[in-house]
């Protein structure tokens, strides 16, 4: 049977896989919103971010409850990592938010080119999300170390992406509002391959309280 | 009166819902209790909600327990006390004359810090006080133990020794007969003077996760020096301070932001 405090954690653990899914399904709806020029869906992942921010404070109340009562060993690192975890997931809110407003700006003229990297790199930062996010719940290490280079990958399809707008903006300069925006866009996925990243570092101290952040 | 402090409490339920504040059960007005000349508590005015557990802090000395000990008249044994102002559980005031003690320790009951089996079997221990209040019929009687001892969490590791001798229990385990032996008689309040302090920490555990328990039944008031068991059983918290009732609110509020600098001081550890 578990105890009240295993309730409690338990509890916790519950309210963060809600703000997971919120801040994936924001990010999904903002790359979609984006692939089919959507401005109703664009304006919905921005009302939803207070959804997401809401579950922050929350979070971080419960936490704060759950410190006073002395936690220790796995539970205590469950507990720090939950907060580190809401706010990682609070900023892919936010990133999402961002996304979905330069959507807005960009379905205001034709679509520049059609999309390729774009939709690479948020699925491999979704991915990494949720894989992340899985391993969190299973509480795997391994799983988690495993997409911590992946943000490579994004990081190159970002610069890749950079110069390619770049060179568009030399060409063309009437398209340079549209390029911003879409470098934005491919930043802002790169943070949250970032965030994602973040995640799997807090999985990897949650289960063998070892610190791999900045090559530790 | 300090009301329980907040209309919408959040409880130590793990669901983290809010939920109306019970209706008060336990009221103190202007008590004041002195030991010869010397005052141990100071115009004390609070009231104290059902079926929630409601934790008294603060250093030695500070009338916590002799507060706690005013609530079923244990004070009444002590010479040379003096007590003025009320004590009323549920609308009543259990200082007046026509009150009768023994039916008011039998809706109030204690546990204390050393665990205090009768030296009878464990058995006994639990039915001594129901047959004293009338409970004679052995089927009765064995059905009220076994309930007792099942929510004091004990049941397990005693029925097959039922007639052993109390005296033969781990001491966790002879403080949660005492917890049983208290709720037989079906008390509505339960007073618990540092009730874990002489147990180690797994039988602490098993000593808070029952008093989480026991509050959906009873009101628990409970005094302990540990302040993070205030925080992890407790809904409300009362911090005194020589004889002074200093702060009273929700007991997330009591430990992550006191109202009052001397509580702040208390729970942070720089002084008492």
């Amino acid at each position: 049977m578990q105890t009240h405090f295993e309730q409690e954690l338990a509890e916790l653990k519950n309210k963060l896989l809600t703000m997971a899914s919120h801040a994936e399904t924001s990010v999904t709806n903002a790359i979609k919103a984006l692939i089919d020029r959507d401005d109703e869906l664009a304006q919905k992942v921005d009302a939803d971010d207070a959804i997401i921010d809401h579950l922050e404070m929350e979070i971080d109340e419960m936490a704060i409850r759950l410190l006073a009562k002395a936690p220790l060993a796995s539970d205590l690192r469950l507990i720090t990592v939950a907060m580190k975890i809401s706010q990682n997931l609070e900023r892919v809110g936010d990133e999402a938010t961002k996304i979905a407003r330069r959507v807005q700006d960009l379905n205001q003229e034709p679509q520049l080119k059609p999309y390729v990297d774009l939709p690479n790199m948020a699925k491999i930062a979704l991915q990494m999300l949720k894989t992340a996010l899985d391993s969190f719940v299973n509480r795997q290490p391994d799983t988690a170390r495993e997409i911590i280079p992946r943000d490579k990958e994004v990081d190159l399809l970002n610069k890749q992406l950079h110069r390619e707008l770049a060179s568009y903006m030399i060409e063309k300069p009437s398209t340079i509002t549209r390029c911003l925006n879409l470098m934005i866009i491919s930043k802002s996925l790169e943070r949250i391959a970032d965030h994602a990243t973040n995640v799997a570092e807090e999985v990897v101290y949650l289960c063998e309280a070892r610190d791999i952040r900045h090559g530790g | 009166m300090t009301e329980a402090p907040l209309r919408k409490i959040k409880t130590n339920d793990p669901s983290g819902q809010d939920r109306p504040a019970n209706s008060t059960l336990i009221e103190t007005q202007n008590l004041s209790l002195f030991y010869g000349k010397s005052q141990a508590l100071r115009n004390i005015s609070f009231g104290i909600s059902e079926r929630i557990v409601t934790a008294f802090i603060g250093p030695s000395g500070c009338g916590k327990s002799t507060l706690l000990r005013c609530l079923n008249r244990m004070n009444d044994l002590i010479d040379n006390v003096r007590i003025e102002g009320t004590v009323l559980i549920g609308g009543e005031n259990i200082y007046s004359k026509d009150v009768d003690v023994i039916e008011l320790r039998k809706r109030v009951g204690m546990v204390f810090q050393r665990s205090n089996p009768f030296p009878k079997s464990i058995y006994e221990n639990i039915s001594y006080g129901l047959r004293l209040h009338g409970t004679k019929n052995k089927s009765d009687l064995d059905g009220i133990v076994e309930k007792s001892l099942r929510q004091a969490a004990l049941w397990d590791e005693v029925k097959d020794r039922l007639n052993s001798s109390a005296l033969g229990l781990s001491g966790g385990q002879q403080q949660r007969l005492c917890i049983a032996r208290a709720i037989a008689i079906r008390p509505e309040i339960i007073l618990m003077d540092e009730p874990a302090s002489a147990l180690d920490p797994i039988a602490t555990a098993k000593i808070e996760e029952l008093i989480l328990q026991l509050k959906e039944e009873f009101t628990i008031v409970i005094v302990t020096h540990n302040m993070q068991q205030a925080a992890r059983i407790s809904d409300f918290t009362a911090f005194f301070y020589m004889g002074e009732l200093i702060e009273y609110d929700v007991t997330a509020k009591v430990f992550t932001n006191p109202a009052k600098k001397q509580t702040e001081d208390y729970v942070t550890g720089r002084f008492g």
